[in-house]
């Protein structure tokens, strides 16, 4: 018998960031009953930050699971669970606690493929927002794409827009690696239209592959996360001038999608990285180290720049802190310098 | 009493293959079990503990006897191996204190089905919960025939429900917990025991764990591994409470004699059904080696002799102890038990023989297993020219 499958185009809707995440967890916690939510305040709260919002009042106890303020223990626990074969999602209410629980991801999830000769797999997704928030001081604001993007074993993913979150954790929850997913608080509530591909239960991102936003001839402009929003606003001021710049969102830390840089440059000849963490040993510098020792370096018609946040703990007052995260003039600026304008 | 040997010279004259001790030792007859005393166990918020008794068959005392003195010969070899630094790094051995009454009796508590994991000193877990002695030998010497593929070593072994050989103290208990989640979660009635020793006790995740297992009943068994010292520190001097059997505080707990096999296992089996219960989770602290107060690195005081402390150790020996229980019982005969012992030496030889030979894992396969599951690709080596293909 046959049925008439009729394709229903739905128009593009506009999804927060935040709903894409919730969209793309419950999804995932629909398809495969191994998958469950841990974090502090994640289910009756609602999440701290609304991200898991009704996720609790649909699967319960079992799957959505409040845990007390215990980083290092619950962080311990989630790993264990994966280890024992369910796949957990552990939330960190921040990264910035994620420190309590560093061992755990490093030690007991990044290396134990490795160390056990390929014996005992972790599937484990570490997530919550990265970096610099607004007014939330030094020790709420750090950024750690370097630090975690240092480790081999581990996945690092650091959404930009919607349809990055959606398809970015439904990846990372399908992964049998250890993902951490860096999301951005000040990202949750931005809407994005959604393109109809993403609207399928099937939508993922794949991990490690980079997405070039905006086309362009005359510089590379590579970010990940929201610095990517203020690189395409940089793009759309120097257009005007008549200046073209090709941005590239990463979208994966690591594995990093160097090639896409690599052709990239080849094509523009300058390159300028963005990122909102400290500059020292940030992804900048690998990208930076990474494009010296490729087929890309000879195309360089001027040193690679980076823009980044400053290298201060970051402060309170609205002027300083403004002047600590990169703002569109000093994207503006660093490209007009390495083009020489 | 004539007939009976009658038809014995029949059975002998049949079996002309076996040498002829070996045929006398079958003929003879022994118990089929005995019943022994064992320590009562101190207990914290808790009614009733494991029974003061326990019957243990003849087919049981073999089997852990032959496990007990397989770990403890593998330990001696890879004392040895290390000492020949035929082994390199780190080899955290079960030989003093004695522990191989731990690992085979808490094994003996449990089904195959349930989940263990443990801290670096892991070598015995890992055999009792099934791999070779050769495997766990040749990851000891970093050879592709070891367990890990040599990537490991001696602290990281892994084996079907058994989590390692973990090198950070104290992360492997929230790690049992998860595992103990994850026994809740899939309703198969199955326990995680998480052993920790008397050092990694303080540990704040530790507390943690307790935490989120009592709150959640999860069907964790924390086990405590008592030798009296971290490292170099005594307990005196690391904890304000030495009742790490209490430390647990509204989590049951008991303390056990870890030199007594079927204590080990009585105490198991009493946990294990606590936790199948429902209940939630318990703690069992597990005593080694009583030194009885006396302290070696004592100035000036030398009220204990060399004697009198191997006299000390011996009365602790818990093979010696199972052996006298066994032969004093007619479970065994001294020859019976002599004949496991050259059966045991023998496979450690054939195994430390196969861990010396084996050769190293291939270059080749440096960048293997960063990923599961994954498509090939590559890893950077020392400079940016060398690379090492990865497969999952």
């Amino acid at each position: 018998m046959a049925v008439a499958a009729v394709l229903v185009r739905r128009p593009l809707e506009q999804v927060t960031v935040r709903d894409a995440i919730n969209q793309g967890m419950d999804e995932e916690l629909e398809r495969d009953e191994k998958v469950f939510l841990l974090g502090e305040e994640v289910a009756q709260y609602d999440g701290a930050y609304k991200v898991s919002r009704g996720l609790w009042k649909k699967y319960g106890d079992k799957r959505i699971i409040d845990t007390p303020i215990s980083e290092m223990g619950f962080a311990g626990i989630a790993v264990g669970a994966a280890m024992a074969g369910l796949r957990p999602i552990c939330e960190f209410m921040t990264f910035n606690f994620s420190m309590q629980a560093i061992d755990q991801v490093i030690n007991s999830a990044a290396k134990t493929y490795y160390m056990s000769g390929g014996l005992q797999s972790v599937p484990i997704v570490f997530r919550g927002p990265n970096g610099a928030s607004a007014g939330v001081a030094a020790q709420h604001s750090q950024c750690f794409a370097a630090w975690y993007g240092h480790c081999p074993g581990l996945k690092v993913v650091s959404p930009w827009s919607s349809e990055d979150a959606k398809g970015l954790i439904k990846s990372a929850i399908r992964d049998n690696n250890p993902v951490v997913v860096l999301e951005n608080e000040l990202m949750y509530g931005v809407p994005f239209e959604l393109p109809s591909e993403a609207q399928s239960k099937d939508f993922l991102i794949p991990i490690g592959k980079a997405k070039i936003e905006r086309q362009g001839t005359h510089v590379t402009i590579v970010a990940h996360s929201r610095p990517v929003g203020h690189c395409l606003e940089a793009a759309t001021v120097l257009s005007k001038e008549g200046i073209e710049c090709e941005v590239i969102n990463l979208r994966t830390i690591r594995p990093m999608d160097i090639e896409t840089i690599e052709a990239s440059v080849m094509k523009t000849n300058h390159l300028v990285t963005v990122e909102g963490g400290w500059p020292q040993f940030g992804v900048g510098a690998e990208i930076c180290a990474r494009i010296m020792e490729g087929p890309a370096f000879n195309f360089l018609d001027a040193p690679a720049v980076r823009v980044t946040g400053a290298d201060v703990p970051m402060p309170y007052a609205k002027i300083l802190e403004d002047n600590s995260v990169p703002q569109v003039k000093d994207i503006i600026f660093a490209i007009k310098k390495t083009l020489n304008i | 009493m004539r007939k009976m040997l009658a038809a014995v010279s029949r059975v002998l004259s049949v079996v002309a293959q076996k040498p002829a001790s070996r045929v006398l030792v079958a003929s003879r007859h022994f118990a089929n079990d005995a019943t022994f005393e064992i320590k009562k166990c101190d207990l914290h918020r808790l009614e009733e503990g494991p029974p003061v008794t326990t019957v243990l068959t003849r087919e049981d005392g073999l089997k852990y006897y032959r496990m007990m003195q397989t770990v403890r010969r593998m330990e001696l070899k890879a004392d040895q191996l290390y000492k020949q630094k035929i082994i390199r790094g780190f080899c955290h051995l079960m030989l003093l204190p004695m522990q191989e009454a731990c690992c085979v009796g808490l094994e003996a508590g449990i089904n195959p089905t349930d989940h263990l994991i443990t801290a670096y000193r892991a070598h015995g877990f890992t055999f009792t919960r099934g791999l070779s002695v050769r495997e766990i030998l040749a990851e000891l010497t970093g050879r592709r025939g070891g367990c890990a593929k040599g990537k490991g070593g001696s602290m990281h072994m892994y084996a079907k429900n058994f989590y390692g050989g973990n090198g950070i103290v104290g992360a492997q208990v929230p790690l049992g917990a998860g595992i103990a989640l994850a026994c809740k979660y899939n309703g198969k009635d199955e326990v995680c025991l998480t052993l920790y020793g008397d050092g990694a006790a303080n540990q704040g995740q530790i507390f943690e764990a307790y935490n989120m297992a009592a709150l959640w009943k999860l069907p964790c068994i924390f086990i405590c591994e008592n030798n009296r010292y971290g490292m170099g520190t005594s307990v005196e001097r690391a904890a304000a409470s030495t009742d790490y059997y209490k430390r647990g505080d509204f989590i049951p707990g008991l303390r056990v004699d870890g030199m007594d096999i079927l204590c080990v296992r009585e105490a198991t089996k009493f946990a294990a059904a606590y936790c199948r219960s429902g209940k939630g989770p318990i703690l069992m602290e597990l005593q080694t080696y009583r030194y009885h107060g006396h302290s070696m690195s004592d100035p000036g005081v030398s009220y204990r002799t060399r004697e009198e402390i191997q006299e000390v150790r011996s009365k602790s020996d818990p093979i010696m102890l199972l052996k006298d229980r066994m032969v004093n019982s007619n479970l065994a005969s001294v020859e019976e038990l002599k004949e496991i012992d050259v059966e045991v030496r023998k496979e450690i030889e054939d195994a430390a023989q196969f861990a010396t030979a084996d050769p190293e894992p291939p270059l080749e396969e440096l960048g293997y297993h960063i990923y599961c599951n994954d498509p090939p690709f590559e890893v950077r080596g020392a400079n940016q020219w060398i690379k090492f293909k990865s497969i999952s």
